[in-house]
């Protein structure tokens, strides 16, 4: 497309604007399959921590359907871990709730930045799309609309769809085989300690700028300074401690960056 | 273990969850539009989870309940090595293999 293939910056763009010309050729059902193929990487974790949840699930005490159940209806990794850890600590019901939503709060922004690509879908088609707004769907949809701004609203939606196909179904699958396989796992092997280093292998690369560790270190100093207090009650303190903590420390490095 | 619980309560805590869940992530796509988060809602929303999960984790670590609370040097380091890997490498898989890794390689050692 670009007159002078020679320089490299021209070549370049010139495979941009080939790749542009290529997504706004898509049917919607092309849309779909690039969006499942684009997806596939993911699965790589997802499938991992699919098992380990129905694993650790079982391990704490819930049945196979109610394991499903979790991983069907709610479908969001990090706050069934929540969910499940609250619950075998004995946590009052309203605490489990609570703190297990306060995880999903972020989904809520997600909710927000799509309505400029989405937003004008049929509303049964965004009651569809939330039920499958996961980080993942979330990440690869909005990368993929912002590079190709002029896609057709079929075509997003096509490529959403894909998305959703290939990551969430598995994670019911996974969750399936853990809560199954998870019977066969010897007692004395020490799995009392996977979900804690799972949370630990998820918030690590969360930790990108000063404000998140300023966060993360605050929540973290809380929580250990009120753990006396009835199992659970003390991340209620220690979270919006840290969120307020990151937000400030966010507040105070734009400040310092403004001219 | 859930052991104080119901089954009916645990299908509580799923359908609650579920729905709750649900309606974070329809909010804005599916009712709010295009109405703007102030700018301060959406601060605190992005350090959601670096601060609910750090502050779940934190007393598991230190104090966990199969050692019945004591500190246990096997699962502290193996939660110093899940950090430094997934803080070095951002790989959440390379991380948990170097926890997991760790823990037993511990646990074996130690008898």
């Amino acid at each position: 497309m670009s007159p002078s293939p020679e320089s490299r910056p021209a070549k370049r763009d010139a495979a941009l604007e080939a790749a542009a010309a290529q997504a706004l050729a898509r049917s919607p059902r092309q849309a779909f399959w690039h969006g499942a193929v684009q997806s596939l990487p993911f699965l790589i974790v997802i499938m991992p921590f699919a098992i380990l949840f129905g694993v650790v699930a079982l391990e704490a005490g819930l049945d196979l359907a109610q394991v499903m159940g979790f991983s069907v209806l709610v479908l969001a990794g990090a706050s069934q871990f929540t969910a499940v850890q609250l619950l075998s600590d004995n946590a009052p019901v309203w605490i489990v709730i609570l703190s297990s939503l306060a995880v999903n709060l972020r989904m809520a922004m997600y909710s927000a930045s799509l309505v400029p690509w989405l937003g004008s879908a049929t509303g049964r088609q965004r009651a569809g799309l939330a039920y499958v707004l996961i980080d993942q769907t979330y990440a690869l949809s909005i990368q993929h609309y912002e590079q190709h701004p002029r896609l057709s609203m079929a075509q997003r939606l096509g490529y959403f769809g894909g998305a959703a196909l290939v990551l969430c179904l598995p994670w019911a699958i996974g969750s399936w085989i853990g809560a199954t396989v998870g019977q066969a796992i010897p007692e004395e092997v020490a799995l009392d300690f996977a979900l804690p280093i799972t949370f630990i292998a998820m918030i690590a690369p969360m930790l990108r700028t000063i404000a998140h560790m300023a966060a993360c270190f605050v929540a973290v100093v809380a929580a250990l300074l009120l753990a006396g207090m009835p199992s659970g009650s003390g991340l209620l303190i220690a979270a919006p401690l840290g969120m307020i903590a990151g937000a400030l420390v966010e507040t105070l490095t734009e400040r310092r960056a403004a001219p | 273990m859930t052991g104080g619980y119901s089954d009916a309560t645990i299908w509580f805590v799923i359908l609650v969850l579920g729905v709750g869940t649900y309606l974070i992530r329809w909010s804005f796509l599916g009712a709010l539009g295009g109405k703007a988060m102030p700018g301060w809602v959406l601060r605190l929303l992005r350090y959601t989870p670096v601060a609910v999960l750090p502050a779940l984790v934190a007393p598991l670590v230190v104090w966990p309940a199969a050692t019945e609370g004591q500190t246990d040097p096997a699962r502290l380091a193996a939660a110093i090595a899940t950090l430094s890997v997934g803080v070095l490498t951002k790989n959440v898989v390379l991380s948990i293999l170097a926890g997991a890794g760790t823990l037993f390689g511990l646990i074996y050692i130690a008898g």
